[in-house]
């Protein structure tokens, strides 16, 4: 048998493992610096970047957990390091064979011992920050929000409120001293859908035939990203999230304008008849009109969200005529129908949606 | 004797030899046959999977990509997800237990060779048929083609509401009928290790080779059953309009979840049980030194196995159970980690003192010990239910179960490559080549799972086709896809070696590496019978008693 | 050609080791009890939960005179199995033909209230909850039955040709631990449609 030069291998070996935490670390942080323009003040959803009670609880949670898995890994790299160094065949070794060793009833019982005291530690600390986040008691001063996940897109209804809306959430904030978190109730009206944004709350999935709760109470104004977290379909990658945490007076602005019935504006009654006879009100809602229709996102104040199609594009005029006669260019797959209206019927319908704000 | 030979020249004068061959090999019930056939189909099916994860890296290099569409997209990770577990990892692992467990217990064969047979074929017939969905999967417009569901096919998902067309039938047949011959290749693994080793042999002389292929088929007996039966459920569901989980009907979505993860979890065991058995064979021969704790490596073997069938909720940490089935499952998987983590001080034992020679199957070791150790430590961050809460869904899972995967069990795979392939053809594998497939299979492995796990831990979830720029995804995303075309040059030096080595390699001897279990005694490639004489062990390293008749092992066990 | 040069000694007699046929049907019975755990527990879970439709309570009967005839034949089966190591032949073809009888009255049973509940309740397979997980879990056993008394009357006919004698005892063996468990896992079926769910 040939033996190898000896060194080489070994170093390089131990140099890699070392070097990789590293990097990784590193690379973390530059993370941060990746940034390009973005529809949000917080373009990107770092999950070490909590904005809220239940983020910030998993936060320092993650970090507990990280610090341990750091000094188990450097602890034992290091002698998996030093054994594949130290006890490498050197050319100058005897034939011999090294001493047989075939265990030691102490060494195991440290390294069985040890493990278990350091699960004891993680599972206690976990328990905890799971209390805190699932069985957090209800406070007086809390928005209601069902959320219903449909293929692809999200459905919001504030009960209390009286307000319907889709895909753009908005929230107060919640003050610290006088919390006032929204409580979301998740359901589902297809398959499964997550509701995940990462700088709020950890994910929770929505599952049809089953209700699921889960809450925040977001520490800053500012409008938060996030997309569903669990495959429901074709479209699943374009099942976008955006949340806007809202000061108090701007929260209840925005609730006074959705709770209005759609704008009565004559002249695009030409684009409103288009929307009223055609397949339209089927599957879409504008209120204070004959549409009715709950499969599709309410339109009533669509021109008050900053994207269509779930986050699928900018809320323009072109896009939205795109959408409307050929969904599939900008979400194939989607359960929006290609309508094949004309031309001058599309202008006028488009028309008319603007004025839904 | 004579009249064979003269069959046999005439069969090469007539030329209808390679019938002959092929013949023998579709109809063989020999277990180092089938134990090839097995790789060999596995290895076919990995560089499939590998074009297909391939696609999926190229489509996912930039933003809003057009390389494949969503539909194709989808395609493409449930049938990457799936051919790679059912087709690559399952006959891989079986593969090398066929080969191997015979040979190490002393026997001539598997307990039972015809069943052997049927079980492969059952498998290798079923991996063409979930390939055959691209072409038959016709149905409804745009619901036909490849399955698209992804490898859990989640409930209600594939109904038919949602699934139109036939593709999820084929996922669903196909992973059934290779469940069955799974069912009887454990079968077999078990009968052959309690009825046929040989005098001698008590379990505790064992190569741990046989013990982690025993357990390894127990728990193949108990979790591919769950998978079997949920699959029966579906299609009762698709076929006889049956509402096991039919939402509309009061069915339960979370109940597919339960089920398939009952089997999902342990199933992941399945696959690391065979890997850890090569790691221990080759690690103490490497070193120079047995294996060290060999009693507390069964222990902990069979504790793993026990385990793992009580962990598989922390896969639905998010679907919403209650604190206390949560915090119920952050506890038993937790504590999986202890035995877990005593194979690995325990190989370390084995190495500490002894004299290390780095040839090819110890490379693969080593990293994997490196590796299995990362990948062990992302799973305790996932056991942990609120960081999951984060983690979960996103590509640090992609990350962390590719480092177990890849990392891990492709690892050890390689490396009994490098160690069985001359007891299996008679020839050395090329040292060079392969130390070059190690090394670029090591950079490219770490360039893409490595930076893996921080998109996810910057909120990209898995299974999108596609992505939105400027959530700080977009560098890792290259990153990752350059490390995939490296990994895939490593495995072409791997399949180039495999082929050169065969026809022109060192020719190998009984026992190249100067080992001490019993597959080294016979030639290489071993006769059809094994064993001419059945052999008698007074230890668990037979050749080393005999090799040091003055200080064999039997008299320290 | 062996390379191993330990001497060659007789196989010592005290090399026992398990008979590899038992050990095999033990892990085909693990598989299934496995599969039908799955069953059961899908079964449970949804009692009560369907929407509409019959409940266990209004259509149900308890089949007791088709329980016995299936779990006496576990008792014939273990007759016919001692009477044929002791060489008794004839004994056990009486014995093996009665437990294919009692097996093939109890899937007769079966059939009877199936027809009874599909014809009458109007319960099927797609009616609701109950029904989907009853006739799963029902025509999963009812299905090993079947497979059983396949391979009972196989032996049996190779036992009139006079194939069967005590040498293939320890096969005959293999068959009946099938059967016993076939059995055990109507005893757990029984239990929970009959007695349990409703």
């Amino acid at each position: 048998m040939r033996k190898n030069s000896p060194g080489t291998e070994a170093s390089v070996v131990a140099g890699r493992a070392a070097g990789i935490l590293l990097l990784v670390l590193g690379l973390l942080l530059a993370a941060g610096l990746c940034t390009a323009s973005a529809p949000s003040d917080n373009p990107i959803p770092n999950i070490f970047d909590p904005q809220s009670t239940p983020a910030d609880s998993l936060f320092h949670l993650s970090m507990f957990v990280l610090v341990i898995c750091g000094l188990i890994f450097v602890v034992v790299g290091t002698l998996l390091v030093y054994a594949v160094v130290k006890f490498r065949a050197r050319a100058t070794d005897s034939t011999h064979e090294p001493p047989q060793v075939y265990g030691s009833t102490q060494i195991e019982l440290a390294w069985t011992v040890i493990p278990i005291l350091i699960v004891v530690v993680l599972v206690l600390a976990t328990t905890r920050v799971i209390h805190a986040v699932q069985d957090a008691k209800k406070p007086p001063n809390v928005v209601e929000v069902i959320a219903i996940g449909h293929q692809f897109w999200w459905e919001f209804r504030y009960p209390a409120l009286g307000v319907v809306t889709a895909n753009e959430l908005h929230i107060p904030v919640s003050d610290p001293a006088n919390p006032s978190p929204t409580f979301l109730k998740l359901l589902s009206a297809d398959t499964d859908h997550s509701f995940w944004v990462p700088q709020l709350a950890g994910k929770t999935d929505l599952i049809p035939n089953r209700v699921n709760e889960m809450w925040m109470d977001p520490h800053r104004t500012g409008v938060f990203l996030g997309q569903c977290a669990q495959y429901c379909g074709t479209q699943h990658a374009k099942m976008l999230l955006q949340v806007s945490v809202d000061s108090p007076e701007d929260f209840k602005n925005w609730v006074n304008a959705q709770k209005q019935p759609a704008r009565l504006d004559d002249s695009v009654s030409a684009g409103r008849k288009v929307f009223e006879t055609t397949a339209c009100i089927n599957c879409h809602a504008v209120a204070g009109t004959a549409a009715t229709g709950r499969f599709g996102p309410d339109l009533t104040h669509m021109m008050s969200r900053r994207t269509i199609a779930a986050g699928a594009a900018e809320n323009t005029p072109e896009n939205l005529g795109m959408w409307i006669q050929d969904p599939d260019m900008i979400k194939p797959g989607s359960l929006m129908p290609a309508m094949k209206l004309s031309d001058a019927d599309l202008d006028a319908l488009v028309r008319y949606l603007g004025t839904l704000r | 004797m004579s009249s064979d030979a003269m069959a046999i020249r005439t069969a090469e004068a007539t030329g209808s030899h390679w019938l002959e061959t092929l013949h023998e090999w579709v109809t063989t019930v020999d277990h180092k046959r089938l134990g090839i056939l097995y790789i060999v189909y596995a290895l076919v099916f990995l560089v499939i999977g590998g074009i297909e994860a391939t696609i999926m890296r190229i489509q996912l290099i930039r933003p809003h990509a057009d390389f494949v569409s969503p539909q194709v997209f989808n395609r493409m990770f449930t049938m990457h997800g799936t051919t790679m577990i059912f087709f690559v990892a399952m006959p891989i692992v079986f593969g090398f237990a066929n080969y191997l467990v015979p040979l190490m217990v002393g026997a001539r064969d598997m307990a039972f060779p015809r069943l052997n047979a049927f079980s492969f074929w059952l498998t290798a017939l079923s991996g063409i048929l979930l390939y055959f969905s691209f072409l038959g999967g016709s149905g409804l417009y745009g619901a036909g083609n490849a399955p698209d569901v992804g490898w859990w096919a989640y409930a209600p998902l594939t109904s038919h509401a949602f699934s139109p067309g036939h593709s999820s039938d084929y996922w669903t047949v196909a992973v059934l009928v290779s469940g069955f011959g799974s069912i009887g290749t454990a079968t077999n693994i078990i009968a052959t290790i309690f009825s046929m080793r040989c005098p001698g042999m008590t379990l505790g002389r064992m190569p741990l080779m046989g013990w982690l292929s025993l357990v390894m088929a127990g728990l193949v007996l108990i979790t591919i059953s769950p998978l079997t039966a949920a699959q029966i459920m579906l299609l009762v569901d698709r076929y006889l309009g049956g509402h096991f989980f039919d939402t509309q009907a009061g069915g339960s979505a979370a109940l597919w979840m339960h089920f398939f993860w009952i089997f999902g979890h342990p199933e992941v065991y399945v696959l690391v049980l065979p890997a850890f058995g090569i790691a221990s064979e080759i690690i103490p021969v490497f070193s120079r030194k047995p294996i060290f704790g060999y009693p507390v490596m069964v222990a902990a073997t069979v504790g793993i196995g026990f385990i793992s069938m009580s962990v598989w909720a922390h896969h639905m940490f998010t679907i919403g159970m209650n604190s206390t089935a949560n915090t119920f499952f952050v506890m038993t998987t937790m504590a999986i980690s202890v035995p877990t983590g005593i194979k690995i001080f325990n190989w370390l034992g084995t190495m500490w003192g002894g004299k290390i020679q780095f040839k090819t199957p110890m490379l693969f070791c080593i990293a994997f010990l490196f590796q299995f150790l990362v990948a062990g430590l992302t799973g305790i961050m996932l056991a942990a239910a609120p960081f999951n809460w984060q983690l979960s869904g996103s590509y640090f899972v992609v990350a962390h179960f590719h480092y177990v995967i890849v990392g891990a069990i492709l690892f050890c795979i390689f490396g009994g490559f490098y160690y069985w392939f001359p007891k299996a053809t008679g020839k050395m594998l090329n040292e060079g080549l392969g130390k070059l497939h190690f090394w670029l299979f090591v950079i490219g492995f770490h360039l893409t799972f490595d930076f893996m796990h921080i998109p996810g831990l910057l909120g990209m979830p898995r299974r999108i086709y596609t992505y939105e720029p400027g959530r700080g995804w977009d560098i890792w995303n290259v990153i990752v896809t350059i490390g995939t075309v490296i990994q895939g040059i490593a495995t072409l030096v791997f399949v180039a070696n495999l082929i050169l080595s065969y026809f022109s390699g060192l020719k190998a001897g009984n026992d190249p590496w100067d080992a001490w279990t019993l597959e080294w005694a016979v030639s290489s490639p071993p006769p059809a019978y094994n064993f001419a004489v059945i052999p008698t062990v007074e230890s668990r390293r037979p050749l080393w008693d005999q090799k040091h008749p003055e200080d064999p092992d039997s008299r320290y066990e | 050609m062996s390379a191993i040069s330990t001497p060659i000694r007789q196989t010592p007699e005290s090399w026992r080791l398990p008979y590899r046929g038992k050990v095999g049907m033990a892990c085909l019975i693990i598989a299934e009890s496995a599969i039908f755990t799955i069953f059961v527990v899908a079964y449970l879970y949804y009692a009560g939960r369907s929407l509409s439709g019959p409940t266990p309570r209004e259509v149900l009967e308890t089949p007791i005179f088709f329980t016995i005839c299936l779990l006496s034949s576990s008792l014939t089966i273990h007759f016919a199995e001692k009477f044929l190591v002791r060489g008794g032949r004839g004994a056990f073809l009486g014995f093996w033909f009665l437990t294919i009888l009692l097996g093939g009255l109890f899937l007769f049973g079966t059939g009877e209230e199936w027809h009874r509940l599909i014809y009458e309740h109007g319960l099927t397979i797609s009616t609701n909850l109950f029904g989907t997980t009853y006739y799963s879990l029902v025509g999963l056993h009812a299905f090993h039955v079947t497979v059983g008394l396949i391979m009972l009357s196989i032996v049996f006919l190779f036992g009139l040709a006079g194939r069967v004698g005590s040498e293939q005892s320890a096969r005959v063996g293999v068959l009946s631990m099938y059967w016993h468990f076939v059995d055990a896992v109507w005893v757990v079926v029984f239990t929970v449609v009959y007695i349990l769910g409703r």
